[in-house]
């Protein structure tokens, strides 16, 4: 892959005798959303202070925008803008002295600086908090500033840990607004999450993490169908006989009575195989009543893939 | 040009200036040293601490004026001592992580928080010693106004290369450290004997062998050593001693204060290089 951003070979490691990440290997490509999914203690936090810098690499490589992290981590915090999990602002400040604070963190010019400020807190619609000390503000207005500030840098990739933790679905929605937008100007995002909703909508590519490995990769629609789950809902005029036919397809892997009609169980793409065994029923002159085609959603992957017991 | 550091000051400061009860009670806590302390102690020293014979000429300081300078010495011991903690704050609500992961030079942070303490110091510093003139310390005796322009740029050098010494040394105890209990409890280990074993209350001369010994090597009796040789003088006398400090004494006291400040400096640096943050 030419155009990754971040590449990430053979990265480990450990707090003591724990492995925390444990020789994980992927690659993000330049404009692309990525989700980096996984249960609690999966290793997903340790990686990402690996790759902020926040934590030093101690076995493997990553470099990030042509830098690499060990050798050249004030180049790679050039590069990169941080939405953290957990919140990281001053509660004595104002909202427009966080912002100032970071631009001059970030070395921006005054000009450019002051200027990205005003666009910042008109984009989270924080202008009228400007002089507002943080202490005073909600959880949702503190979390827009927190975006606001990561975004304001512009930078190559920006790391959103769990951005909408907490937030209501007005802001959350917002939120992928902004994130959306940003991505189309040009900003790489790597995203954790824990809503697979989240990352569904939003990532062009997904990678799950567990026990600091990486389990499965690809897009969204990918995981999907590979776990070979989609369940189409029939409800037949007869069951009994619909049951015969639908025996003999070949993508057809199981068929259970249920309360009000048939569960059949697809082995393929649940969607290209609807239309052959609605032909198949008819042509048997078989009745339909209604057909309910479901396909798994990214949270039956995230459970295939890691398991159902609860992490620490 | 390279000056980061200005940004980390900045937000210091600002946060120093925004909280007026606290900035009020640094500002006037020396003061009262000075009015309180100072006053009690110099009405009864003052009884018996005056030579039965001075030799003609010298100048005889009354012990008011003589712990002044031991105040400034206490009130910027404390402050750079406690200087370091608002990295400890940061860290402990996850804001060193923003500025951990930002392309700030890590040197830089830690310059600029040492320059802020210094200037609260310097704030201090001035304010005990108008305070302490208009209650009657008798500092810069006979001098002319350059002469006192030149006096005062002494002290603050003084005062400036211990802050910055301290500053550095509590930076490094606040990121290795995790709580701000952790670090309360470390100064108060620490200020209680760099203050009492210095020559900011009392002359050292009548200490035991092994309180002098220690005396000398402490940087504090060197600030007070400097801060006195340029309020006070070269020689005079004071609770029954003879003070008199030649110009290689200065220097000496100069020197060592910088090559405290440069090792605690060093400590520092490869601490805020190898931070990490979890």
């Amino acid at each position: 892959m030419t155009d990754a951003i971040i590449e990430v070979q053979d990265l480990a490691h450990s707090f003591g005798d724990v492995k925390a990440v444990d020789g994980v290997s992927f690659q993000v490509r330049k404009g692309e959303v990525f989700s980096f999914l996984g249960p609690n203690g999966a290793g997903k936090s340790t990686t990402i202070n690996i790759l902020t810098t926040l934590l030093p690499v101690q076995r493997g490589s990553v470099r990030i925008a042509g830098h690499d992290v060990a050798r050249e981590p004030e180049a790679v915090r050039r590069e990169i803008g941080i939405v953290f999990q957990e919140e990281t602002l001053d509660r004595d400040l104002t909202v427009w002295e966080i912002l100032e604070f970071h631009g001059r963190l970030y070395c921006m010019e005054r000009a450019a600086r002051r200027r990205r400020i005003e666009e910042m807190m008109g984009l989270v619609e924080l202008d009228a908090k400007r002089d507002v000390q943080i202490k005073h503000l909600s959880g949702g207005m503190k979390r827009r500033l927190e975006i606001a500030r990561g975004l304001m840098t512009r930078p190559q990739v920006l790391f959103l840990d769990e951005p909408t933790l907490g937030l209501d679905p007005q802001t959350r929605m917002r939120t992928w607004e902004y994130i959306r937008k940003v991505n189309g100007e040009g900003t790489t995002i790597f995203l954790t999450t824990h809503y697979m909703d989240e990352a569904d909508r939003l990532s062009d590519r997904v990678s799950i993490i567990d026990h600091g490995r990486i389990v499965v990769s690809g897009t969204g629609e990918e995981l999907k169908n590979a776990l070979g789950e989609d369940v189409i809902y029939l409800e037949t005029g007869n069951d009994q006989s619909a049951r015969a036919v639908l025996a003999g397809i070949d993508s057809v892997k199981d068929v259970k009575q249920s309360l009000r009609g048939l569960s059949v169980a697809i082995n393929d793409d649940g969607a290209r195989c609807l239309p052959v065994i609605l032909a198949r029923l008819k042509e048997k002159g078989l009745e339909i009543r209604s057909v309910n085609l479901k396909k798994p959603t990214l949270d039956d992957v995230f459970v295939h893939f890691t398991g159902r017991e609860i992490r620490g | 040009m390279a000056t980061e550091f200005l940004t980390i000051y900045w937000r210091d400061m600002l946060r120093f200036f925004r909280f007026r009860g606290l900035l009020f009670a640094s500002l006037v806590q020396p003061a009262l040293w000075m009015a309180f302390f100072g006053v009690a102690m110099s009405s009864n020293f003052d009884r018996f601490s005056m030579p039965a014979a001075l030799p003609p000429g010298a100048l005889f300081v009354p012990y008011l004026t003589f712990m002044a300078a031991g105040v400034i010495a206490l009130t910027t011991l404390f402050t750079s001592l406690f200087g370091g903690i608002s990295l400890l704050f940061d860290k402990n609500w996850g804001l060193m992580r923003e500025i951990l992961a930002s392309p700030i030079p890590r040197s830089h942070l830690l310059l600029g928080i040492s320059l802020s303490g210094m200037t609260k110091s310097y704030i201090q510093v001035v304010i005990i010693m108008v305070f302490g003139l208009l209650i009657g310390v008798r500092f810069f005796p006979g001098a002319s106004p350059l002469h006192i322009a030149l006096a005062v740029a002494g002290i603050l050098l003084f005062v400036g290369i211990f802050s910055l010494g301290f500053l550095f040394l509590s930076s490094t105890i606040s990121m290795r450290m995790e709580t701000p209990e952790g670090l309360q409890g470390v100064i108060t280990l620490l200020s209680m004997p760099i203050f009492f074993v210095s020559n900011a209350l009392y002359p050292v001369d009548a200490f035991p062998p092994v309180m002098q010994a220690a005396s000398v090597v402490n940087p504090l009796t060197h600030m007070v050593t400097g801060i006195r040789y340029c309020a006070i003088g070269p020689d005079f006398y004071a609770l029954g001693g003879h003070y008199v400090t030649t110009p290689l004494d200065l220097l000496i006291s100069l020197g060592a204060l910088l090559a405290f400040a440069l090792v605690m400096f060093v400590i520092a640096w490869w601490t805020f290089k190898k931070a990490v943050v979890t």
